[in-house]
């Protein structure tokens, strides 16, 4: 009928209809084979048109080819409703990392510790660890593993556990590390590592303790000269990839307003459109313009900053804390 | 971009791996399959040339580290050439170059 009226009256209304019918096939899982032998049949169907037997038999021919095209959207659809499950059980991942790593920043007097962690996808490759109790110190490890996603979170949970048994704020550094790299080398794949950066906050001392596997070096601005310096005197191997590792660790006194910035390669590695990389003068420009802010307030704000850089793509997870001496 | 891979055994029987392009979480896998295809029980010296990378993350670095341990594994070595100078801070930060020869770009 449809195709009766339409070779009659070649009008928009007509091939509306059409549309509205296909529609209604795809919603019928009508396979594309289908069609042309319905269309085959219409055809049949119309006498005046004196369809002849070869053009009935190219029909059949074009319905071979429609085979495949059927066997691939059937194919699509299942894959459709695979992604749809898959996307939900990483949700669901999602919400069990942000429970079990949920991080409470620290409250202790005389010093302001904040941090901001926004990951580049679902799950989050980096995370922030604060060591507290009633002591004078305050412990903050922030790592960054290999990769992303669901083997990068798991992975993390093994940092947490190990800090967590670990269990004193007024650790050293280099021990937490010595540590934790024994239990990562040992759950590993060979192309897994965790990079991570340690510190030790001694508030009676006013003395950050630091000791690095791998990781980018953290900043230390010191408001006296109005400067920033990089915090590389204790350099180590990433963790798991060599079984005895001895850490070494440094120590730095704070005054007031000092500040200790620590990030990850989310930051430092931070490319414009055009590919060109963030320079360590920009990032700390970039904090310097922001430095009498709160640590929370600037750490958005270098984020603000940052996306604005990179043109609102982010590619990498970001994460910055700061630990700031007020008294 | 892309990632560029060329593998040759030298008449010294060491075996040297030109790459060149980005090493990133999408061109890494492509490496680590030429890479684990070489065979490190025959030869016990293996030189990647890194002149022609121009970025590499820590998928890049994960590539790399699992290689090197194959060829310990093996007891051979490993060096890697014409690293350009972010690459070095790179491998300096992580404290790879440490345990791996790396040589900076000439």
């Amino acid at each position: 009928m449809l195709l009766s009226q339409y070779l009659k009256y070649q009008t928009e209304r007509n091939l509306y209809l059409g549309q509205n019918f296909s529609r209604h096939l795809v919603q019928k899982n009508i396979t594309p084979e289908e069609v042309i032998s319905i269309h085959k049949v219409a055809l049949e169907e119309i006498q005046e048109l004196g369809m002849t037997d070869t053009m009935i038999i190219s029909l059949d021919f074009l319905t071979e080819f429609m085979i495949q095209y059927g066997l691939a959207l059937r194919e699509h659809k299942i894959l459709v409703e695979q992604q749809e499950s898959m996307n939900h059980e990483i949700e669901l991942a999602a919400k069990v990392q942000n429970t079990m790593l949920r991080t409470k920043k620290p409250e202790l007097d005389g010093v302001d510790i904040d941090f901001l962690s926004v990951p580049a996808g679902k799950m989050n490759g980096d995370y922030v660890y604060f060591q507290d109790d009633d002591s004078d110190f305050v412990g903050i490890g922030v790592a960054d593993v290999v990769g992303k996603g669901i083997p990068a979170a798991l992975c993390m949970s093994m940092v947490k556990n190990g800090l967590d048994t670990l269990g004193q704020a007024s650790i050293s550094p280099a021990y937490a590390l010595d540590v934790l790299n024994r239990i990562v080398e040992k759950s590993v794949e060979d192309n897994m590592f965790i990079s991570m950066f340690y510190g030790r906050y001694d508030n009676e001392e006013s003395v950050f303790t630091y000791a690095s596997a791998g990781h980018e070096p953290a900043l230390y601005y010191c408001a006296r000269e109005e400067k920033f310096y990089d915090l590389d005197e204790s350099k180590g191997l990433l963790l798991g990839i060599l079984p005895d590792v001895h850490y070494m660790e440094s120590s730095i006194k704070l005054a007031k307003n000092d500040m200790i910035i620590i990030m990850t390669d989310g930051v430092t590695e931070c490319r414009t459109e055009n590919e060109r990389f963030l320079s360590r003068q920009e990032l700390i420009d970039m904090i310097y313009n922001v430095k009498d802010e709160t640590p929370g307030d600037l750490a958005h704000s270098v984020f603000k900053a940052l996306e604005k850089f990179q043109a609102f793509h982010q590619r990498d997870d970001f994460t910055l804390a700061v630990i700031k001496k007020v008294q | 971009m892309d990632l560029t891979v060329n593998i040759k055994t030298q008449q010294d029987n060491s075996i040297l791996g030109v790459i060149s392009g980005e090493i990133d979480a999408h061109t890494a896998p492509k490496l680590r399959e030429q890479l684990l295809a070489i065979d490190t029980k025959s030869t016990n010296k293996a030189v990647l040339d890194l002149a022609g990378v121009g970025y590499m993350d820590s998928t890049g670095i994960g590539v790399i580290v699992a290689f090197y341990k194959s060829v310990i594994a093996d007891g051979g070595e490993l060096t890697l050439i014409g690293l350009s100078p972010r690459l070095k801070r790179l491998f300096d930060i992580t404290g790879l170059s440490g345990i791996i020869h790396v040589e900076e770009e000439a």
